[in-house]
């Protein structure tokens, strides 16, 4: 398992100018992105819904190359949206997935059938062109410049140590920097979209 | 042409609305009453369907659209509605999306009694969460879709158009 403070900053050397929806690594991503303008750190809306989002950003944005720092848990939850991914086919779309095998923020209780699920095998068998999956960090090292440099859409699935969170919400320290609307607001301004 | 087609709401009006308030993406489920407008949408070459396997993810689907600049209208019927109260919620309410809704309203008729629990709830369904909405039976009411474009636009919120056609023309 790697740590995913420690996978996103390897990951930030490759970034480029990708639009980034850092998920489930929100909190991570905000001290490491030198690209800010270009993240979309919303939080959890509604869960399994990021892959949705990411797909329809990346549609929206075909130029830009789209990346997602997607959970298991949500993916478990809209797992028929890798369906929709693959048939569309965002060349720009670029899905990664941290697996920590549990509900990290509810304290930690475990996925359904949270060992022996192979999600690289799920996203290839819905019609990912390309999948992997990556236990360690020296793997995704060695590997992540020549997935981001292949078009996609790409899924990797990425084995992540469990940060459990057991405080209750309202005493959480809140990582976010910028509302939802000032998230979106600016990433508009950046890529020149007036709504 | 009888009485009854030209009182129906035909898929060509529907499609005519669409392109009148510049939608560019159709994010759909398929209901009991689309099939003839999803032909018609599949051969129009300025409009990007995207098929999706539960209606919660239209939501987020249609809320990724919009934020990166384009506009997407979701078409499903009442039942996959109200499967997606929670997408519904944190995606296209939470993230302020301008996005219409043609939501297929089965169960709904305007004489006797309903006897379908789909189309009991709908409208309350609507109103838990604070969406308007416009019916839409016919032709003649056709002009309600752009209203709800330009609403949705005004408000940044999701709107309804509810199509009560259900065996009609609508579905031919």
């Amino acid at each position: 398992m790697m740590q995913t403070a420690e996978m996103l900053k390897v990951f930030q050397q490759y970034r480029g100018d990708a639009i980034v929806i850092p998920g489930r690594g929100g909190r991570h991503w905000v001290n490491i992105s030198t690209c800010p303008n270009r993240d979309v750190p919303l939080g959890d809306p509604a869960m399994g819904g990021h892959a949705s989002f990411a797909l329809g950003l990346a549609l929206a944005q075909p130029d830009k190359k789209v990346v997602l720092i997607d959970s298991e848990g949500d993916v478990l939850m809209g797992m028929g949206a890798l369906a929709t991914i693959a048939e569309q086919a965002p060349t720009n779309f670029y899905h990664f997935m941290l697996d920590n095998e549990c509900y990290a923020t509810t304290g930690g209780q475990p996925v359904p059938n949270a060992k022996n699920i192979a999600y690289d095998v799920i996203a290839r068998g819905a019609g990912y062109p390309r999948a992997y999956a990556f236990e360690t960090l020296e793997d995704f090292s060695n590997n992540i410049k020549a997935i981001l440099d292949e078009p996609g859409p790409v899924f990797v699935a990425l084995k992540v140590d469990p940060e459990i969170e057991n405080e209750p919400i309202g005493r959480r320290r809140r990582w976010q920097t910028r509302t939802r609307d000032q998230v979106i607001q600016d990433l508009q301004q950046e890529l020149g979209i007036r709504r | 042409m009888t009485q009854t087609q030209e009182a129906a709401l035909s898929p060509e009006t529907v499609l005519e609305e669409m392109k009148k308030n510049g939608v560019t993406h159709v994010v759909w489920l398929p209901d009991s009453e689309t099939n003839w407008l999803y032909l018609l949408m599949k051969a129009d070459p300025s409009l990007h369907l995207i098929a999706v396997s539960r209606e919660g993810h239209a939501f987020a689907t249609a809320a990724g659209l919009s934020v990166g600049g384009k506009t997407p209208i979701i078409l499903i019927q009442n039942t996959g509605l109200m499967e997606s109260g929670d997408s519904l919620r944190g995606w296209a309410l939470g993230l302020n999306i301008p996005v219409v809704l043609m939501v297929g309203y089965r169960g709904w008729t305007r004489h006797g009694i309903t006897t379908d629990t789909a189309a009991t709830y709908t409208e309350r369904f609507l109103n838990a969460f604070g969406i308007n909405y416009y019916l839409v039976e016919s032709n003649a009411d056709a002009p309600r879709i752009s209203v709800a474009f330009e609403e949705a636009q005004r408000t940044k919120r999701p709107v309804a158009v509810l199509v009560g056609d259900e065996y009609h023309g609508f579905n031919r």
